[in-house]
């Protein structure tokens, strides 16, 4: 009796499935996590892929073949919310979560309690929001949920209601997310990383994490005055009884404008330690990085109205000069980026293909920002097809191009086995194309008056052939993933193994071995710089002789 | 096991159980995140203050609007309560320092009542207004039934806030009378206390805003 009261574990299982099962159900691994991180959202990917091939199809060729109007409106309202707050944020957070410890020599998140809660909250809030399907229909109002459209008049279903709901599930995870992953970063790091020999991955998710624990509870205020409208008799947003329809605007995207940034900071996070590994050279400007990265974040707080220019209801001139100067930080990055390559020992593993493909569609995707940045001009595009040119740039080309290369690069890393490099060069090249294929178009038929958010268009518009062009790039992209999934089956199953630095990298991550073992590290190599495992590799001498004069000391 | 794993054997610079060394410096990690997540709270109540406030500049006439009828004595006695609930929750956090948990369990117990207190004083407050969320019971302009709007959610959701911390204070005293906390390890008070006094700024925050403003016509 007195044994068993010792090791009351020891009746249970200690493998086979049920244990294995609970292994992952239960785990506060923030390796673990990331992992469930990475595939809850793919998930998500693969179902916002789908919707999307679905508008596309309905796009093709004009008239209604295949989604009435309702389906349709439903199918891009969660085309963009699976897209947005499923895959891009989660999945970013969720490469941060296995990476942003190691990377900064720490055993764990500082939370991993909560940082499990943040992880669960996820699937849930997905199944409710794509839940609505079954009562009567989804959100159909768009990702920016515009009142009056979500009013209850307009949109009486429950799945409008199980979408606040949802998103609200999910903001609460991304906000615990923010404040583990700022806990951790201040407190945990290893004894001589100091802030400003911090991965520039690591500074990255930091800004990231500000922002999202400041903007996205202002989303939660919103969404819950919306419920409230809804539900209870609130009025918030109906002028008829005081409130201000374009309250909702404003409160949307005082969250939603530093949300981009927050879908993109990560990513270019991630190219930044993929880009100088395979130049072999230190990152152009760290530190002018770390500041355009501050920058970007604080700006990201001021340009919320310029999504409002047509409102007018905003002080146009700040807004639009806001806009213009949060692009300087951002050409500050892209010339980092560019000298880094600049006299590079350059290699094109896939990682890196992905990083050159981030750097050439995030530069379109910031150009044809710039226009709509112009008063003049976003009057004239506004809520037309450019719009969607740009965030698929911005978003796709950018930040999905961004999590790719972070994928190749750290799977050796997760997986302990390298991904095939020949069908991971040809998922590049089918995404490479099917981006350009689907979303140049857009831009011309934006300018020839194409408005987004519509299931049909008259056949004598002129808009048939770059719609068909758009629909024929969807495909594509479609057809890209199947590469990959193919990859990651067949590497998975390989003995390619990777060793613990397969690309002779930079940081600490590098440093243990592929999978880390619990609590990551055995033992830690000196911190001088942002790149200790350079140091060590190519600078033993100075490290020898530093460390004989610490143990002096 | 590679030649640089081999270089940092030879000079082990820190285990990973140790690798926390900064967590033994400055704030406690724990108090960190509280303050995280009450910086996140304040934005909360910023979005909804900033509702409030969009609300009354777009509303001509005198504010609160005719009809509406807010009982300033009540919020200043509920005031009082979470101010002196805010005193003695840090004179909980004194005697636990000094290592008298007796008196910290004591201290515990009397803000746990206070703020019990308080949300009974809400509840009452909110029996006697004659309007409710979606405005005048009786009718009334119907312009000025964003009031109810704004009112019942700003307070409401403060008193939810309120009830959170009444929950916490209530753990931390269950914890007390089982013998936890000690004069070092008492992280766990110290964040409730934060969150607590936070609780009371937004109160004087929205008795100044709701009450006090509108009196001197601002």
């Amino acid at each position: 009796m007195a044994t068993t009261t010792l090791a009351p574990g020891a009746a249970l299982p200690r493998s086979g499935f049920a244990y294995w099962l609970a292994g992952w159900l239960t785990t506060t691994d923030h390796k673990r996590i990331g992992i469930l991180y990475l595939v809850n959202s793919f998930l998500f990917f693969l179902l916002g892929g789908v919707l999307a091939v679905g508008v596309r199809t309905e796009l093709a060729v004009p008239g209604l073949q295949f989604l009435g109007e309702a389906g349709y409106n439903q199918i891009f309202t969660m085309h963009a919310t699976a897209m947005l707050f499923l895959f891009i944020i989660p999945i970013l957070a969720g490469l941060g979560n296995y990476i942003v410890p190691l990377q900064i020599g720490a055993a764990d998140m500082a939370f991993p309690r909560i940082n499990a809660l943040s992880f669960w909250l996820l699937p849930v809030g997905g199944a409710l929001m794509f839940g609505g399907y079954f009562f009567g229909g989804t959100a159909s109002a768009g990702w920016t949920n515009y009142v009056p459209i979500t009013a209850k008049a307009f949109s009486p279903q429950a799945g409008q209601d199980l979408w606040i709901v949802g998103l609200l599930l999910i903001g609460t995870s991304s906000i615990l997310g923010g404040i583990n992953f700022l806990a951790t970063i201040f407190k945990l790091r290893a004894p001589g990383m100091t802030l400003m020999r911090l991965p520039i991955f690591v500074w990255t998710m930091l800004v990231t994490s500000v922002l999202v624990v400041f903007a996205t509870p202002v989303l939660a205020s919103a969404l819950i005055m919306l419920f409230i409208d809804r539900n209870y008799g609130g009025h918030f947003f109906d002028p008829a009884a005081g409130g201000q329809a374009i309250l909702w605007q404003n409160v949307f995207w005082f969250y939603s404008h530093p949300a981009v940034y927050i879908m993109i900071l990560p990513a270019m996070g991630v190219i930044s330690e993929v880009l100088p590994v395979f130049s072999r050279k230190p990152l152009f400007g760290y530190r002018a990085f770390v500041l355009a990265t501050v920058a970007i974040g604080a700006l990201g707080f001021s340009v919320w109205a310029h999504h409002m220019f047509t409102t007018g209801a905003v002080y146009l001139p700040f807004f639009s000069f806001m806009t213009f100067l949060i692009a300087v930080p951002t050409g500050v990055k892209m010339f980092n980026w560019l000298a880094t390559l600049f006299r590079g020992k350059l290699s094109f593993p896939t990682p890196m293909l992905f990083a050159l493909g981030f750097l050439s569609m995030f530069l379109i995707g910031g150009i044809n920002g710039a226009f709509s940045a112009s008063v003049p001009v976003d009057f004239a595009i506004q809520d037309t097809y450019w719009i969607v040119a740009h965030i698929h740039y911005v978003l796709f080309g950018g930040s999905v191009f961004g999590l790719f290369a972070g994928v190749y690069y750290w799977f050796p890393k997760i997986f302990g086995v390298r991904l095939h490099e020949g069908w991971g060069k040809t998922h590049f090249v089918l995404q490479f194309i099917g981006t350009n294929l689907a979303f140049f178009p857009m831009h011309t038929l934006g300018l020839m008056g194409m408005p987004r958010r519509i299931a049909d268009y008259s056949p004598d518009a002129g808009w048939n052939e770059l719609n068909l062009l758009s629909t024929i790039g969807a495909y594509t992209l479609a057809t890209a993933i199947v590469p990959f999934l193919w990859n990651v089956f067949i590497s998975l199953r390989s003995a390619r193994e990777a060793g613990d630095d397969p690309w002779e990298g930079n940081t600490l991550e590098w440093a243990t071995t592929s999978p880390p073992p619990p609590y990551n590290f055995e033992a830690l190599p000196p911190i001088r710089s942002e790149r200790p495992l350079f140091d060590l590799r190519h600078r033993p001498t100075v490290n020898a002789a530093e460390s004989a004069g610490e143990a002096r000391s | 096991m590679t030649a640089s794993t081999e270089i940092m054997t030879a000079a082990p610079h820190a285990l990973a159980p140790h690798a926390d060394e900064g967590a033994r410096r400055g704030t406690d990690t724990t108090l960190v995140g509280v303050l995280l997540f009450i910086t996140s709270e304040v934005m909360f109540f910023a979005g909804l203050f900033a509702a409030y406030f969009a609300a009354k500049v777009s509303h001509a006439g005198p504010w609160p609007p005719p009809g509406y009828h807010i009982e300033i004595e009540i919020a200043i006695a509920l005031l009082a309560i979470l101010l002196t609930s805010s005193l003695t929750m840090e004179m909980a956090l004194r005697s636990i320092r000094k290592g008298n948990r007796a008196g910290m369990v004591r201290w515990t117990g009397a803000t746990l009542a206070l703020g019990s207190i308080f949300l009974v004083g809400q509840l009452y407050d909110y029996w006697l207004l004659d309007f409710g969320i979606t405005g005048l019971d009786a009718g009334g302009e119907a312009l000025d039934a964003v009031y109810g709007s704004v009112f019942y959610t700003l307070t409401g959701f403060h008193g939810a806030h309120v009830f959170g911390g009444v929950f916490a204070i209530g753990i931390m005293l269950l914890r007390g009378l089982g013998g936890q906390f000690s004069p070092r390890h008492h992280a766990a008070i110290e964040g409730v206390s934060w969150y607590w006094h936070f609780v009371d700024i937004v109160w004087i925050a929205l008795v100044t805003t709701l009450y006090v403003l509108p009196l001197l016509g601002v």
